[in-house]
């Protein structure tokens, strides 16, 4: 039986290969988010304000995408970056940015889902001012965007939850490459099978106290912007 | 030097709105020209607001027309300022500034001014009470420089110290030369504010008036029984 105080021991020992994993962890699931937000928010904000043939399919596509499973989209990375792939040339298999990559496709429909149904119920309220004020497009979705930001807080939590807690992508783009590309995730799931239960034990406490962290800290970001914001 | 365009006459050409099988306007003839405010008024669901968002190019009649100065299409000076307006998630300068086409500081206090704001320029625009929030509504208008102002019920749900802070702004306004075009359902604010008057009832214009022949001596029996207080279906 592994015990509590090991893991705990462990967790605040100061162990910078432990260290190492956590930055390496927050460093691929940030960015991640950060780059699929960049695509997926413009992206949610423009399908919640436009019709055209063919916009239910995607929508109900990217819904659907919500739940890709993420060792497929790691092997579809993997294929992509392999050496013989379209982008093999890049030579970054195995490295931290295939993670980024992968994770950042994996969040990118969880994000623009959330989004477009946010802008879409902000867009039910904002449609007769803004057409009144005779808004052009383009300054629509900054608008919406703009005045939705406290929820969409919350559709960047999701996407770096998702982000956070997954190993397959990672695992499988990664490589869990010692000191190089294992993060908490896939460390976890190579301790456990190793039988190294209380560094596995103390690994998944930070994961947990991690993304509590990160949520706790998105909560009083938005607090302080309602407050201040109205 | 070019003639600046003008959207007016505001002309209705027999015009009806249709949705989902029901006519909401039916066979509008309207023209408004410039002058004292006009007020719609009428019961609620007379088509009232509808009308204002035809003649704000929000929605096209289903059948007939409406023009601008005799052009199918209005100029950018239509303002108009919505029973419940929405408040940008901003502050009360911020939302001024976000209707002008350029930055400028100075225009965003005058026109705070105007509506009697200032004071409350920083302030979150959706942290006003519900009078501020139509004044700002009002000041956010006016930073389109309007020639025609469309209000819709501004003091439905006001009480009188902020009904009175939105009617003295709008009378100031319409001294100013900008076209008021209002609806209501309140008959002393109709009578308080009113050049002419175009009454309303179920979609159809029943009656047009100067304000100082409608109220005395209404020509019709519907607008006779809405000006006794009778409810008129």
């Amino acid at each position: 039986m592994p015990d509590g105080a090991s893991a705990l021991q462990l967790v605040f020992g100061g162990d910078p290969a432990l260290y190492a994993i956590v930055g390496l962890s927050l460093y691929v699931s940030v960015s991640a988010v950060a780059l699929a937000a960049l695509v997926a928010l413009p992206w949610g904000a423009f399908l919640a304000l436009t019709h055209f043939p063919g916009r239910t399919f995607i929508v109900v596509l990217i819904n659907a995408f919500m739940g890709l499973p993420p060792v497929v989209v790691g092997l579809a990375v993997y294929l992509l970056l392999s050496r013989s792939g379209p982008l093999g040339s890049l030579g970054i298999l195995f490295t931290p940015k295939a993670m980024i990559l992968a994770q950042a496709l994996l969040v990118m429909p969880i994000i623009a889902a959330l989004t477009r149904q946010t802008i879409e119920d902000l867009w039910a309220e904002y449609r007769e001012e803004l057409t009144a004020l005779r808004v052009t497009p383009a300054r629509r979705v900054a608008t919406l965007l703009w005045d939705a930001r406290f929820s969409l807080t919350t559709t960047l939590l999701a996407g770096f939850g998702r982000a956070a807690a997954e190993v397959g992508t990672v695992m499988i783009v990664g490589g869990n490459i010692d000191g190089f590309t294992r993060t908490m995730t896939t460390a976890i799931a190579l301790e456990t099978s190793k039988g190294d239960l209380p560094l596995a034990m103390g690994l998944g406490l930070v994961l947990i106290v991690l993304i509590v962290g990160v949520n706790a800290l998105a909560w009083g970001a938005r607090r302080i912007g309602e407050v201040r914001a109205g | 030097m070019r003639a600046p365009i003008t959207d007016l006459p505001l002309a209705f050409e027999d015009a009806s709105l249709r949705a989902r099988g029901v006519e909401i306007v039916s066979n509008l003839d309207l023209k408004i020209v410039s002058g004292a405010p006009t007020v719609l008024l009428g019961p609620n669901g007379s088509g009232k607001s509808t009308l204002l968002r035809l003649a704000m190019g929000l929605i096209r009649p289903t059948s007939g027309r409406v023009t601008w100065g005799g052009r199918a299409i209005p100029d950018e000076r239509l303002a108009m300022v919505f029973q419940r307006p929405v408040m940008l998630r901003r502050s009360a300068a911020a939302n001024v500034a976000y209707a002008l086409e350029r930055r400028d500081e100075q225009r965003v206090r005058a026109l705070l001014d105007r509506v009697g704001l200032a004071a409350l320029a920083q302030r979150p625009a959706r942290r006003l009470s519900g009078g501020e929030q139509q004044r700002l509504a009002l000041a956010r208008a006016l930073a389109r420089d309007p020639e025609i102002l469309f209000l819709d019920e501004p003091t439905a749900s006001l009480d009188p110290a902020a009904t009175k802070a939105v009617e003295d702004i709008v009378q100031a306004v319409a001294a100013s030369g900008v076209k008021i075009v209002m609806a209501t359902h309140d008959i002393g604010q109709a009578r308080r504010l009113a050049g002419d008057v175009v009454f309303l009832a179920r979609g159809r214009l029943i009656e047009r008036a100067g304000a100082a022949q409608f109220f005395p001596s209404p020509a019709t029996s519907e607008a006779a029984a809405f000006l006794r207080g009778d409810l008129v279906i």
